[in-house]
Parts: C-alpha cells; sequence; structure tokens
C-alpha cells in the first residue's frame, strides 16, 4: 500500500465531510473543484457495449465527426468503412503548410510557400478549456498542445477614425477605460446620486472596489501616476543602474476615447469559448484529426464523391465516384452515419423522410475569409513586443492574429491576416486568391507599416469557395432550429446523421465531436435493441 | 516563392497606400472597376454589378457559369430558371438550401439592381425589369 492511500483522505471522504460540515453548496462546489461537476456536456469516452458480430457502418465524410465515430464504432467492434471526398482526412480541421496545394470553387490554385514549420489553420484555430470532448480525443491520442493567445494586453486595438487611425494598445486602452469608469461611479457616490440603490456601507465598499479594479489614486481620482503606470505601461520604463527614472506615461483623453468605440473590443475575452485557458495543438489543428485518421485508415476511401444514398429493409447503399478514375461505385452496409454538410447533402439524393428531407434543405451555411501571411521576419516580436493574440481593428480584415507557437526564433512568420464574417467576406471571397492577399496587406500595413518590405508569400481561404463544404458552417437561427432541429437529428431508418451542423455549437469541432458521440450511441442502441 | 504575386502584390499595397483610406473604397488589380468592402451588416454597393460582383460572384462566380465540387453551385447563365423574376427575388432575399438569404443584408432597391443585372447578363437576356416594390412584396 502506498503512502497516498494509507494517510490521504479518500476523495468520498472529503466530499462526505464538506457535505456535512458546509451543506450542499459547498459540496457542488467542491464536487466542479475536483472535477466532477463541471459543466460541459462531454461524459468521457463512451462505451459501446454488444455490438452484433459482422454489422456493417459505413460512415460519409472523414473530418472530426466522421473520424469520431469511424474510431469509436471500430473500437466497439463494428465493421467501418468511411467514404470521403477530399484526398486527405480531416475536412475543416485543416492546416495548410508549405508545399500544399489546394484548388478553390472557380479553379484558382494557390501553391502555400510557407517555410518549414509555419502554417494557417484555415477552419478552427483554438480549442476553449471547456470543449471537454475535443480535448480528450488529444489527450486519448497523445497529440500534443500548447496554449494558444487570445487576449494579449500588448497588441492593438485600432480604429481608422479614431485618434489619427494610430493603433493603440490593449493595456491603454482597457486601463484608462476602466479608470475613467471608475472615477465617474466614484463621483457619483460622493454626490449621493446612488443613495437610493447604496446603503452607506456599501457605497464605502464600492468606492474602495473602485479604487482597486480602476487604478483611482486615494481620492477616487484617475490620473497618469506609478498606479495607472502599472497596468498600462510606463513612458520611460524602470531600468537598473544609472538608467534614466521610470516616467508615468499620460492617459488617452477621456472623451476621445469614450468617441474612438476601441472599448468594443475590450470584453472579447470575457466570452467563456475565449477565456484563458485556450489550446492549440502543436504543429496545427489538423494534428488531432489526423490522429484520429491514423487509427481508422485503413477503413477511409479518399477522392469519393457520394452522389446518391438509399436505403431499404436490407440495408443502405452508397453511390460514389472515385474522383481520381472518375469511375461509379456503390458502397453497402447495414447502417449509415452521416456527416457530409448540409450545403452538400442538401444536393444529394438521399432516401429519408419527409422532415428529415426538409431540415436537410433548411440550414444557410455562412461564409468566412481567412489569410495566411508570411514575413521574413517576426517583426510585432522584434519591434513591438506582440507574442501571440490578437489585433482588433475596423478595418475589413477585422482582426490579425499573432502566432502562439515558436517565439523569438529568426526567420520568417506566418501570420493570420484577416479573419473576416459578414458582407466584407462576401466582399473579399469573390477577389482571386492574389488580390484578396493584396487588399490584407495593404489594410494591415496601416497597423504594421512593416508589412511592405517583409512580405513573403501567403495564403488566402474563401470558406464560400470551399469545394468540400461550399460554406463555412451551419448558419441555424432559433427560429429554424424550432421547426428542423429535432428531425435532422432523429434517426431515419438506418441513417443518422452528425457533424457540426446537427450540434449546438456550430463551427466548433466541441460541436462535431458531441454530435457523433451522441448520434453513434443512440444508433447502437437501436442496432442493439433491434 | 510565387515571384510574380508578390509584385503584383505589393504594387497593388503601393497604389492603395497612395489612395489614402482604405475602410471605404480601395481599387482592384488589373480592372479599374471599383471595389467596396461595406462596413456593417448591410451591402453599401448599389449597382447591380457591383452587387453581383460583392455577392453571387462568390459562389456562382464571376462569369455566372457556377462550379462543381463535393457539390455545386448552380450557373446562372444560360439558366431558364432565371427567367422566372420572383424565383430570383425569393432566392435572394430567403436564400435556398445552403445559400444564405440576403434579405436584411440589402435594400429593396439592392435586390431590384442585382436580379435585373443577374437576368440581363452572362448570355440572360430575359425580359421584365423587376422593381424594387415587387421586391418588397416578396419579403
Amino acid at each position: 500500500m502506498s503512502r497516498t492511500t494509507t494517510n490521504a483522505i479518500s476523495r468520498r471522504q472529503l466530499l462526505t465531510l464538506i457535505g456535512k460540515n458546509l451543506g450542499a453548496a459547498a459540496m457542488m462546489q467542491g464536487m466542479g473543484a475536483l472535477g466532477f461537476a463541471a459543466t460541459s456536456t462531454y461524459a468521457g469516452p463512451i462505451r459501446l457495449d454488444g455490438a452484433p458480430k459482422g454489422t456493417r457502418i459505413l460512415v460519409l465524410g472523414a473530418g472530426m465527426a466522421g473520424l469520431v465515430a469511424a474510431f469509436e464504432l471500430r473500437n466497439a467492434g463494428y465493421h467501418v468503412q468511411v467514404l470521403e471526398y477530399n484526398n486527405r482526412a480531416g475536412g475543416r480541421a485543416w492546416t495548410v503548410r508549405g508545399g500544399d496545394r489546394y484548388t478553390e470553387l472557380g479553379g484558382a490554385t494557390q501553391y502555400c510557400d510557407f517555410a518549414d514549420g509555419l502554417y494557417l489553420n484555415p477552419g478552427p484555430w483554438r480549442i476553449p478549456y471547456h470543449h471537454q470532448g475535443v480535448l480528450d480525443y488529444a489527450k486519448r491520442l497523445k497529440v500534443p498542445l500548447e496554449p494558444f493567445i487570445q487576449v494579449n494586453y500588448n497588441a492593438y486595438l485600432h480604429s481608422t477614425e479614431a485618434f489619427g487611425g494610430k493603433p493603440q494598445r490593449f493595456r491603454e486602452v482597457q486601463t484608462d477605460y476602466q479608470g475613467y469608469i471608475a472615477e465617474l461611479l466614484s463621483k457619483a457616490i460622493h454626490k449621493e446620486a446612488l443613495d437610493d440603490a447604496l446603503s452607506v456601507d456599501d457605497g464605502h465598499l464600492l468606492l474602495e472596489s473602485l479604487r482597486q479594479w480602476g487604478a483611482l489614486d486615494r481620492h477616487g481620482a484617475y490620473q497618469a501616476t506609478q498606479r495607472s503606470s502599472e497596468r498600462r505601461g510606463f513612458a520611460t520604463a524602470h531600468g537598473g543602474g544609472l538608467m534614466p527614472k521610470a516616467v508615468p506615461s499620460n492617459l488617452l483623453p477621456r472623451d476621445a476615447l469614450l468617441a474612438s468605440r476601441l472599448w468594443q473590443w475590450l470584453s472579447s475575452g470575457n466570452e467563456q469559448d475565449f477565456q484563458s485557458t485556450i489550446f492549440q495543438p502543436v504543429g496545427g489543428m489538423d494534428r488531432i484529426a489526423h490522429a484520429l485518421y491514423s487509427q481508422v485508415a485503413s477503413a477511409v476511401v479518399l477522392n469519393a464523391r457520394v452522389t446518391a444514398i438509399s436505403q431499404d429493409e436490407q440495408g443502405v447503399t452508397v453511390r460514389y465516384t472515385d474522383t481520381t478514375t472518375r469511375t461509379e461505385r456503390n458502397a453497402h452496409a447495414d447502417f449509415l452515419v452521416c456527416t457530409i454538410p448540409l450545403s452538400i447533402l442538401s444536393q444529394i439524393d438521399i432516401a429519408v423522410g419527409p422532415t428529415m428531407r426538409a431540415a436537410i434543405d433548411a440550414v444557410p451555411y455562412e461564409t468566412s475569409v481567412k489569410i495566411g501571411l508570411q514575413f521574413g521576419r517576426r517583426f510585432w516580436e522584434e519591434d513591438e513586443q506582440i507574442y501571440g493574440g490578437i489585433t482588433y481593428t475596423d478595418l475589413p480584415i477585422s482582426t490579425i492574429g499573432y502566432p502562439a507557437t515558436g517565439y523569438g526564433s529568426t526567420g520568417p512568420g506566418v501570420l493570420l491576416g484577416a479573419y473576416m464574417w459578414g458582407p466584407a467576406s462576401y466582399e473579399m471571397g469573390a477577389l482571386p486568391p492574389a488580390e484578396r492577399i493584396a487588399m490584407a496587406l495593404s489594410q494591415g500595413s496601416q497597423i504594421h507599416p512593416q508589412y511592405a518590405s517583409e512580405y513573403q508569400n501567403g495564403f488566402a481561404m474563401n470558406w464560400s469557395r470551399s469545394p468540400f463544404t461550399n460554406g463555412c458552417f451551419a448558419a441555424w437561427t432559433d427560429a429554424l432550429r424550432k421547426v428542423h432541429y429535432a428531425n435532422l437529428c432523429q434517426i431515419d431508418g438506418r441513417i443518422v446523421l452528425a457533424g457540426e451542423h446537427a450540434s449546438h455549437i456550430p463551427a466548433w469541432q466541441e460541436g462535431a465531436v458531441l454530435s457523433s458521440l451522441d448520434a453513434i450511441t443512440r444508433l447502437h442502441r437501436r442496432i442493439v435493441n433491434g | 516563392m510565387d515571384r510574380l504575386r508578390l509584385i503584383s502584390g505589393v504594387m497593388l499595397m503601393a497604389m492603395v497606400m497612395v489612395a489614402a483610406k482604405v475602410s471605404a473604397q480601395a481599387v482592384a488589380q488589373d480592372a479599374p472597376r471599383t471595389f467596396t468592402f461595406s462596413p456593417g451588416y448591410r451591402f453599401t454597393e448599389t449597382s447591380g454589378e457591383a452587387l453581383y460582383n460583392a455577392t453571387c460572384a462568390g459562389c456562382h462566380m464571376p462569369d455566372g457559369k457556377g462550379a462543381q465540387g463535393a457539390g455545386h453551385y448552380p450557373a446562372l447563365a444560360d439558366n431558364p430558371a432565371v427567367e422566372a423574376a420572383p424565383y430570383v427575388i425569393v432566392n435572394v432575399l430567403h436564400g435556398r438550401k445552403g445559400m444564405p438569404p440576403f434579405g436584411d443584408a440589402m435594400s429593396d432597391d439592392q435586390v431590384a439592381a442585382v436580379v435585373n443585372y443577374t437576368r440581363t447578363h452572362f448570355g440572360n437576356r430575359f425580359a421584365g425589369d423587376v422593381t424594387p416594390s415587387q421586391v418588397r412584396s416578396l419579403r
């Protein structure tokens, strides 16, 4: 017996003790802290026991949903075959590297020239800490992760209309914004303007908290002091020896700060999806999908374009074209897990009932543009001390994402030079790839003038021209969900659908994983129970 | 490295930088056509051609010939379905299958303009001008 088990209090004993002494609320808290009562709907690795021997399941699509289905169903003892349209596995969980070639709809071909080790994730690029399904596959398959930086206090917030178009550091905007608000609220309390809402004691507490939250002086004023500069940075930083003494930095003027609307980006990191810690696989987002693929590769047929899906009492038949030889083939199985995006599936002849058919046809797909730009050196690190994280701008490119890996390396680096949604992404996406890149360069150079001398090559993804998805993700509305979502997720005879489109977490890999686990669990139950 | 692409990109960048304020309008490569980025959630183009290039061309392609991958985008060129103006209007306003709706991102005038453009270009010669009020009635 080890020391730990003999001497340490067991987890159950500890919980009982907390439950007895502190009541149920404290017990819930304790359970959360120990990892029992987490909010994720992921319930750990699934167990599918008792698969009937020789039962065949066909999986359409080798993205995250299809790969998870294939991996788990195979582990459960099913005979699994996967058909995939692309000549690679992973779907939208995709990483573009030097040497890759990509032809979008319309025929424009891009040859990626990124240097060794550099990459762009055209699809998902971050994994929130609470996406326990994706994280568990990374863990089980030993895919190394590293932190993805969402909020970087030294990155920029930029408006073409504010501060002469000069980008402002996040730390300066946030510190001043909080400082001014805290100061205003303090004044209101001193003027007894909030007496209806606050008791005298609460007022004192609030004043104390505002001094702390807003870096105010002891009189409740927000000023250019050591205290504010410890957050927003000093004009002359602290040094050693006989170096110059530190000088506090000037504040942004309050009215100009308010008018700048730069505050619109301050709370991005407060969303649970973007709260620290966020992860990325070391080497590119496709690493998790590829780890799954390596487990089931022998079952996957690539270059298979599905043209028709039928079912009857005997089983399912999927007609597909081998796109390398242009030959027509059929695949047969007892059951089918279809993860083809609805934007594609709605164009395929599929033998399902009218309510599922209506659901397949109901969901529009959103577009998005992402552009990777390679520069000869990491000027954002060398010149501007920006290590990972995101700059936000009101320019159409909207986002500059700095690589959260390889810090300090010499030689070229790739940053995300545009991440666009809405009308601007349609407009940008309709341009040829080289013009998209040129636009991203011209806009981004307003923030980083180094673009002009350091640019080397780029890769521009427009999701509406993706040959394998015809769009980016399923753009459900509440009204559409109400009518169609449950119908989409039902098992129809021998067919069940899965993917981010069959989840409440659209556009995230976690949605694909949870949808897949739910679909195959229900399908397995149906098969076993007959 | 793709030197040609680099050179053309840098040249364009220089042009655009001279043109100063990029957020509103910028000049696109090789063609003197005007190119606009819409700043919010509504398209700001007004002519049928500009709206076509900003929206439809992304999927149905600049020449209206559509595209084929795992699925397809239907051609608008030589497509008899485009003759039925209400069908085209409804698709633009409300979307169709994976095609997203543009009704909330365009005014009646804009929808009429882009539908008229589509029905009279790419070899299409369909009669009957679509009016904004016709668009409004189909919202």
